[in-house]
C-alpha cells in the first residue's frame, strides 16, 4: 500500500542527496556504523483512510538536535509519535516502514513497543505529570514500574534526573508535593526528569513549551543544549526561530511529506527548495 | 440590595430557582416529620430496645417488635453484592474504556445501559423463577455438600431462597449501574495521563492499576456508593428471593439462611398490618433505613471530598 508518488515534494530525490549532508543511500546498518542513532526507512502512517506520513526517510545523528518544523496538519507530531510507537495507541492508526533504534527496526515483528518506550523517552506538548503522584514518585514513577525496588538508588536517579532537568534547586525541598501542585513550567521541567529518570537514549519532545511562558520556554531551551551530552533529542516545534536556536538539524514537512532535511543553518539560510523558502520567510504556514 | 436594580425576569427566575430548591429541603422536612410521627407508637411500646430487638410478633396483645434482624439482613445481602459486584463492575468498566477497541466496546457499553434500565421485578422475577434453581444446583448444593460439615457459612440445607441468592441477584442488579458510571468516570480521564504511563514503558494493566485508577479514584468511589445505595434500599427483588424469615430467624447464621432485609419486611408487612403497633413498626423500619441510607451517604461524600483534597486538579 506504499504510495510513492512520483514528481511529488517526496523525501528522497537525487537532488537531496546530492545536497543534504544526511546520505539516504546508506542502509540502517551502514547509517549505525556512522553513528547515526535513529534511522527513518520508507515510514508511512495513516488515520483511517487518510495518510497522514508518505514514505519519510532520514537518519538523526547520535547526541544531537534535530527538530521537526511545519505548518498544522503536516504530520510532524504523527512522525514523532511513530518514533517510539505511540502513535498505535491512537485509534484507527496505521504505520507502515521501519524505524532503526541503532540496529533494531523497532516495527520488526516480536518487538515488545513496551520495552522500546522503555529506551525512547517522550515529553507533551501539555504538561502531564500525575496529579495523584507527589513529585518524587512522578520522577520515580518510571523506575517502578522497571521492577527497581532499591531505595538508595532510587533517590539518587531521582534527584539526578531532576538535576538534569533543571529542576531541582526550586523543588528539592517539597519533594513530597503532588506534581501537579508546581507552575506549568515547572510541570514540564517534571515531565522532563521522569522522562530522563529512564535513562532513555532518545528523548522526543513534542511542542514542549507551547503551552508555556516565553521565561519557562527559554529555561527548558537551555536545559537543551546540556542534554544532549547523553542523548539523542528530537524536538517538534511551531516555532522556528524556537528549531533555529536548538537544533543542530532541522526537517522541514509539508502535507505528510519531508520536504527537506539538513543541518539547521542550511535549512534557515540557504534552503534547497522552494517551498522550505517560503516557510521559513513566513509566506505561508 | 444591587439586585433591585436587575431587570425583573431576573428576580423572577431567582424566586423560581429558590422555589425549586426549597422544594428538596422541604420534602426531607416532611418525609422526616411523618416518619418519626408514624414510628412513635413502637417506640412507646419498645423504647430503645426496637433497635436491638430480635422479635417480630404482630399477634394483638403479645406485640413485640425489633429492627436489628432486618438491618443485619440488610448489610448482609447489600454486602454480598457489592463484594461481587465492584470487581465484576470495573473490570467491565476498564474493558470497555481501555482494552475493547470501538467496535467491541460500544456495543458492549450499550448493552450495559440496556441492562441498567431494566426495572428491578424483572430480575427479581428471573432469579426466583430461573436463576435461583441454577444456583441451587451449581452452586448451593454442592458447596453445601463440600463445606457444610466444616466451614459454618455453609452449614446449612440450601434451598435456593437465601441472602447468598439474594446478594448474587442484588449484584447482577447493580452491576450494570456500577459499570456503566465507571466507564463514564474512566472515559473522562485526559488521554495525556494514559500516553505519560505508555511513554514510561508502562504496560495497560500498570497503566490502569498506577494511573488511572489513583486518578479516578473519587469518581470510581461514588460510583460503588450509588451501587451500594441501590442495593440497600433494593425491595421488591429482594422480598422475592430471600426467603422472608421473621424475628430471630432473620439473623442470616449461614449463607444460605433464609432473612430479611428491612424494605422487603416493610414491602411483605404493610398490607397485613392492622395493629396501630405493627404498622408503626414497619414505619420505624422505614425510619431506619433512612437514616441508614443517609449515613452511607454522608461517609462516601466524606470519602470523596478527602480523597479529592489528595488530588488537586491544578496549581491552587
Amino acid at each position: 500500500m506504499i504510495n510513492y508518488q512520483k514528481g511529488s515534494i517526496a523525501a528522497v530525490t537525487s537532488e537531496e542527496y546530492a545536497n543534504s549532508s544526511v546520505d539516504y543511500k546508506l542502509s540502517s546498518a551502514q547509517a549505525y556504523a556512522r553513528g547515526y542513532k535513529v534511522s527513518i526507512r520508507n515510514l508511512n502512517s495513516w488515520f483511517g483512510v487518510k495518510q497522514a506520513l508518505k514514505n519519510i526517510n532520514f537518519d538523526v545523528k547520535e547526541n544531537t538536535i534535530t527538530s521537526m518544523i511545519g505548518p498544522s496538519g503536516c504530520g510532524k507530531t504523527t512522525l514523532i509519535r511513530c518514533l517510539n510507537r505511540m502513535n498505535e495507541m491512537t485509534p484507527g492508526a496505521a504505520v507502515k516502514g521501519s524505524v532503526y533504534l541503532d540496529d533494531v527496526d523497532i516495527y520488526a515483528n516480536g518487538i515488545d513497543p513496551v520495552t522500546i518506550k522503555r529506551r525512547i523517552g517522550m515529553v507533551f506538548q501539555k504538561p502531564n505529570p500525575f496529579p495523584t503522584m507527589s513529585i518524587y514518585d512522578n520522577v520515580a514513577a518510571g523506575l517502578k514500574l522497571n521492577g527497581i525496588r532499591d531505595k538508595k538508588l532510587i533517590n539518587e536517579i531521582v534527584e539526578e534526573s531532576l538535576r538534569g532537568a533543571a529542576l531541582w534547586d526550586e523543588v528539592k525541598g517539597e519533594l513530597g508535593k503532588p506534581g501537579s501542585s508546581i507552575s506549568g513550567g515547572q510541570q514540564q521541567r517534571l515531565c522532563i526528569a521522569r522522562a530522563l529518570a529512564m535513562q532513555p537514549e532518545v528523548l522526543l519532545m513534542d511542542e514542549p513549551t507551547s503551552a508555556l511562558d516565553p521565561i519557562a520556554s527559554a529555561k527548558i531551551e537551555e536545559l537543551l543544549n546540556d542534554l544532549k551530552k547523553d542523548l539523542t533529542i528530537i524536538i517538534v516545534t511551531h516555532n522556528m526561530q524556537q528549531a533555529a536556536r536548538v537544533s543542530d538539524y532541522t526537517a522541514f514537512m509539508y502535507l505528510g511529506e519531508m520536504v527537506e532535511y539538513g543541518p539547521t543553518k542550511q535549512i534557515f539560510e540557504n534552503p534547497q527548495k522552494e517551498l522550505t523558502e517560503r516557510y521559513i520567510s513566513g509566506k505561508f504556514g | 440590595m444591587f439586585l433591585g436594580k436587575k431587570r425583573k425576569g431576573d428576580r423572577i427566575f431567582r424566586w423560581v430557582v429558590i422555589g425549586a430548591s426549597g422544594y428538596t429541603l422541604l420534602m426531607l422536612v416532611l418525609v422526616a416529620f411523618s416518619v418519626i410521627e408514624g414510628a412513635i407508637p413502637v417506640f412507646s411500646l419498645e423504647g430503645l430496645s426496637f433497635f436491638i430487638g430480635t422479635d417480630w410478633n404482630p399477634v394483638e396483645g403479645r406485640e413485640s417488635y425489633g429492627a436489628l434482624p432486618y438491618v443485619i439482613g440488610t448489610l448482609v445481602t447489600a454486602g454480598i453484592a457489592m463484594v461481587i459486584g465492584v470487581p465484576i463492575s470495573l473490570g467491565i468498566a476498564v474493558f470497555i474504556s481501555e482494552i475493547a477497541p470501538p467496535k467491541v466496546g460500544t456495543p458492549v457499553a450499550y448493552v450495559i445501559e440496556v441492562l441498567a434500565a431494566i426495572p428491578s421485578i424483572i430480575y427479581g422475577l428471573w432469579a426466583l423463577l430461573v436463576f435461583r434453581i441454577w444456583l441451587l444446583d451449581l452452586i448451593e448444593r454442592p458447596l453445601y455438600q463440600a463445606f457444610g460439615g466444616t466451614l459454618p457459612f455453609f452449614a446449612k440445607a440450601p434451598f435456593g431462597l437465601d441472602v447468598f441468592t439474594a446478594g448474587i441477584v442484588l449484584a447482577v442488579m447493580i452491576i450494570p449501574i456500577i459499570s456503566s458510571i465507571s466507564r463514564e468516570i474512566l472515559k473522562a480521564i485526559p488521554n495525556s495521563q494514559r500516553e505519560a504511563a505508555y511513554s514510561l514503558g508502562a504496560t495497560r494493566w500498570e497503566t490502569v492499576r498506577k494511573v488511572l485508577f489513583p486518578y479516578a479514584k473519587a469518581g470510581l468511589l461514588g460510583a460503588t456508593v450509588i451501587g451500594l445505595g441501590r442495593a440497600v434500599g433494593e425491595t421488591i427483588l429482594v422480598t422475592m428471593v430471600i426467603g422472608n424469615a421473621l424475628g430471630i430467624a432473620a439473623i442470616p447464621t449461614t449463607l444460605f439462611s433464609q432473612s430479611n432485609t428491612i424494605s422487603s419486611v416493610i414491602a411483605s408487612q404493610f398490607n397485613e398490618a392492622v395493629t396501630p403497633f405493627h404498622s408503626s413498626a414497619l414505619i420505624a423500619l422505614g425510619a431506619v433505613l433512612f437514616v441508614l441510607t443517609m449515613g452511607i451517604n454522608i461517609g462516601a461524600q466524606l470519602l470523596v471530598s478527602r480523597m479529592v483534597k489528595v488530588v488537586p486538579g491544578g496549581r491552587e
